[in-house]
């Protein structure tokens, strides 16, 4: 999405549920601009990270430059322009957690399944992201397994747990 | 609804609970935390176990807030005897209820901390961890469901708001949360009375009232516990403040990472809002404020009032120079009042028992309460409640029941990325504002870590000076390219690799850093690193190459 050249997408299919989501999202907020970050929301939690043709009906339906879209999208952490893989591990690196061996959790894992935090394994099936802090504090070490938070983990545990997730064992 | 439903409402409920029917409460913590831990299980276990008996009307299930010891969960309490069990199996349950409810003894062995004291406390409130709280902002947090408008009007919930529409002025208000001597509990404790007074004078069509939820320290969660744990309460506080400062519109700005929380709180405007407590003409006075929630998107420099103004407008959160303050030109360039949650949280029961009340809690600089999310090294971890000026020791040893394995303390991290390192030789240090910062730290929004000799007080300074490395927004050049420099010289440090040159060049970039950058990220991002060089200066010495 360079500023200045045209953007070549594929159109989206307006029965598509995701799209209709985001369709009523943005009416609900009126196409006002400064609800680009709950429409962004929206799409990223309806395809799970945000493909650049949806950006792109996104940026045409608020009439904002695309410039101004994708400087908000790759500011935030939230929001991810590549798929986060079928299944996300999650590894929090808070204070806490940090404390008390997220490290350890995170050389584990590059050790016996070759990703490191921000990869996605060449099949798609896992995804590996680091948390600044889930909040669960009192859990710690903790990892969160496709939405599921793993309290206080070891690193042996957690490759057990993956490796159940995406089907090797 | 007007001011004589609500009454009605109150009275009908009140009544209702007086009358009780129900011969026993049982709470079931369902904190984040304690959800992580199984307790929506427990819960099911526990309602299918109180039908088999039939006993659907003597005892009442609750779901509620975060009782506080969360890595005792999931957590289940007996009222009134005040039982509370912890690390609850489901396939316990049934005996529990057997023993509590059948043989009227609660089951020793299973009792909170039963697995660590000698002998637990039968009754919780008499446990050191409890003990020696207090609790106004946490109130009641774990005794009501958060989920339930009712639950907080019984318990003298917008009573309050009540209170301000009818009986007093907005300068009424603005003078009592003066004399409360409420400072901000986002960290940098600022006076809310003042703040309120400033955005009351500027004249203006419009003016906002922003909660700050944007809880970004790592090892912090007491915003989101309270927001959890009731959220009502924060809304009321947000009514209040948009009555005081002449507000129509609240924003209640959330962590995109806290889901329940902010479910939650979007709940609780909806049932305030059908019972006429928020919308337009509150309680049937000329009042009105309604309140919107925006859902962070994970960027720590957000916390920062004019970055997380910025956020709200849609666009990227990047700070911008102040002045002029928020207080006069702010979310769209409105007199914009921003309190932290804690803040919001403390209102209503200044409000309610007076300002004088409250400002002789703690100590004559930091009046009230602070929240403590107590975590790390730590026997008891969990959300804990203290008068300021409460001393670290206390909180250490007697709240948090000591370190794990008893081991040695070595230093107690405050105020996260933003704050310093506390040695062992400073445990009496009492925590309020003055005192953390005459340590080289701040108290921060209330993340507390304890951590023993394990921690290398050199990586300490490097995994908070890479965090700040990659919140910075990247704006003005110091934050941007000084904190990148500064990580990697403590990296080449924690590889021994580092000399003594690079170790004054650390501290003189951290100079340059504090006071050139643009917003308290930047001018803040030095101080682990500071705090750990002023009191373990030995342990960056013993890693450094010396040439002969």
């Amino acid at each position: 999405m360079k500023s200045g050249t045209a953007v070549h997408t594929k159109e989206l299919s307006k029965t598509d549920p995701r799209v209709k989501l985001i369709a009523a999202k943005m009416k609900k907020e009126n196409y006002k601009p400064d609800a680009l970050i709950e429409i962004l929301h929206t799409a990223q939690n309806a395809y799970g990270y945000l493909p650049k043709e949806v950006l792109a009906y996104i940026t045409k339906a608020l009439h904002l430059p695309p410039s101004r879209v994708y400087s908000t999208v790759t500011f935030y952490h939230f929001f991810s322009l590549k798929s986060k893989g079928e299944h996300t591990c999650l590894v929090c690196t808070g204070t806490a957690c940090y404390v008390k061996g997220a490290q350890a959790i995170l050389n584990e894992i590059e050790k016996k399944l070759g990703l490191k935090a921000g990869q996605v394994s060449a099949d798609d099936k896992l995804g590996v992201q680091v948390a600044r802090c889930i909040g669960a504090c009192g859990l710690a070490p903790a990892v969160v397994l496709d939405d599921e938070v793993q309290a206080k983990v070891s690193p042996d545990e957690i490759i057990k747990k993956i490796n159940i997730k995406i089907g090797t064992v | 609804m007007n001011r004589h439903d609500l009454k009605t409402i109150i009275y009908a409920e009140k009544t209702k609970e007086e009358n009780n029917k129900y011969r026993h409460k049982i709470c079931v913590c369902c904190g984040a935390s304690c959800i992580s831990s199984g307790s929506e299980e427990v819960m099911k276990k526990l309602q299918e176990e109180i039908k088999t008996r039939g006993l659907e009307n003597e005892v009442e299930v609750v779901p509620t807030g975060c009782m506080g010891p969360c890595n005792q969960g999931p957590l289940m309490k007996f009222l009134p005897e005040y039982n509370i069990y912890q690390k609850i199996d489901c396939s316990n349950i049934s005996a529990i209820v057997q023993s509590q409810l059948t043989e009227k003894k609660p089951i020793e062995d299973l009792l909170l901390f039963a697995d660590s004291r000698e002998k637990p406390f039968l009754d919780a409130q008499e446990d050191p961890f409890f003990k020696k709280q207090m609790k106004i902002a946490l109130r009641n947090c774990g005794h009501i469901n958060p989920e339930r408008i009712e639950d907080y009007l019984v318990h003298n919930g917008y009573q309050a708001l009540d209170k301000v529409l009818f009986e007093m002025s907005p300068e009424e208000v603005i003078a009592e949360i003066k004399q409360s001597r409420l400072r901000g509990r986002g960290g940098a404790g600022y006076p809310t009375g003042f703040k309120w007074e400033t955005v009351y004078k500027y004249v203006s069509d419009q003016k906002y009232v922003i909660c700050n939820g944007d809880e970004g320290d790592p090892g912090a969660f007491m915003d989101r516990s309270v927001l959890e744990g009731n959220p009502h309460r924060v809304l009321e506080g947000m009514a209040i403040a948009g009555y005081a400062v002449g507000a129509s519109k609240g924003y209640a700005y959330i962590r995109g990472e806290y889901p329940l929380a902010i479910k939650r709180f979007e709940l609780a405007i909806k049932q305030a809002r059908k019972m006429g407590l928020l919308g337009n003409n509150i309680l049937g006075t000329s009042f009105s404020f309604d309140i919107e929630v925006r859902i962070g998107a994970g960027a720590f420099v957000c916390g920062e009032e004019t970055a997380l103004i910025a956020s709200i407008e849609g666009k990227r959160g990047t700070p911008r120079p102040r002045p002029p303050f928020p207080a006069e030109s702010g979310l769209w360039g409105k007199p914009t009042l921003i309190n932290n949650v804690e803040s919001f949280a403390a209102i209503s029961p200044i409000i309610n028992n007076g300002g004088e009340w409250y400002s002789e809690i703690g100590t004559p600089k930091s009046a009230g309460t602070k929240v403590f999310a107590l975590a790390g090294k730590i026997k008891y971890s969990g959300l804990i409640e203290v008068p300021m000026g409460t001393t670290l020791r206390e909180i250490v040893f007697d709240i948090g029941g000591g370190m794990q394995n008893d081991a040695d303390f070595k230093a107690a991290q405050t105020g996260g990325p933003s704050g310093g390192c506390i040695p062992a030789e400073h445990l009496d240090v009492k925590m309020d504002y003055e005192s953390l910062v005459s340590l080289g730290s701040i108290m921060g929004s209330g993340g507390l870590i304890i951590m023993d000799k394990s921690s290398d007080m050199v990586d300490v300074a490097r995994y908070f000076m890479e965090f700040c490395m990659d919140e910075s927004c990247g704006k003005c050049v110091p934050c941007r390219v000084g904190t990148r420099m500064m990580h990697d010289l403590l990296q080449k440090i924690c590889d021994n690799k580092g000399t003594q040159i690079d170790l004054n060049r650390l501290e003189e970039l951290a100079v340059y850093v504090k006071e050139t950058s643009l917003c308290g990220l930047g001018g803040s991002a030095p101080n682990p690193l500071l705090s750990t060089l002023r009191h373990f200066r030995q342990e960056y010495e013993n890693r450094i190459v010396k040439h002969d």
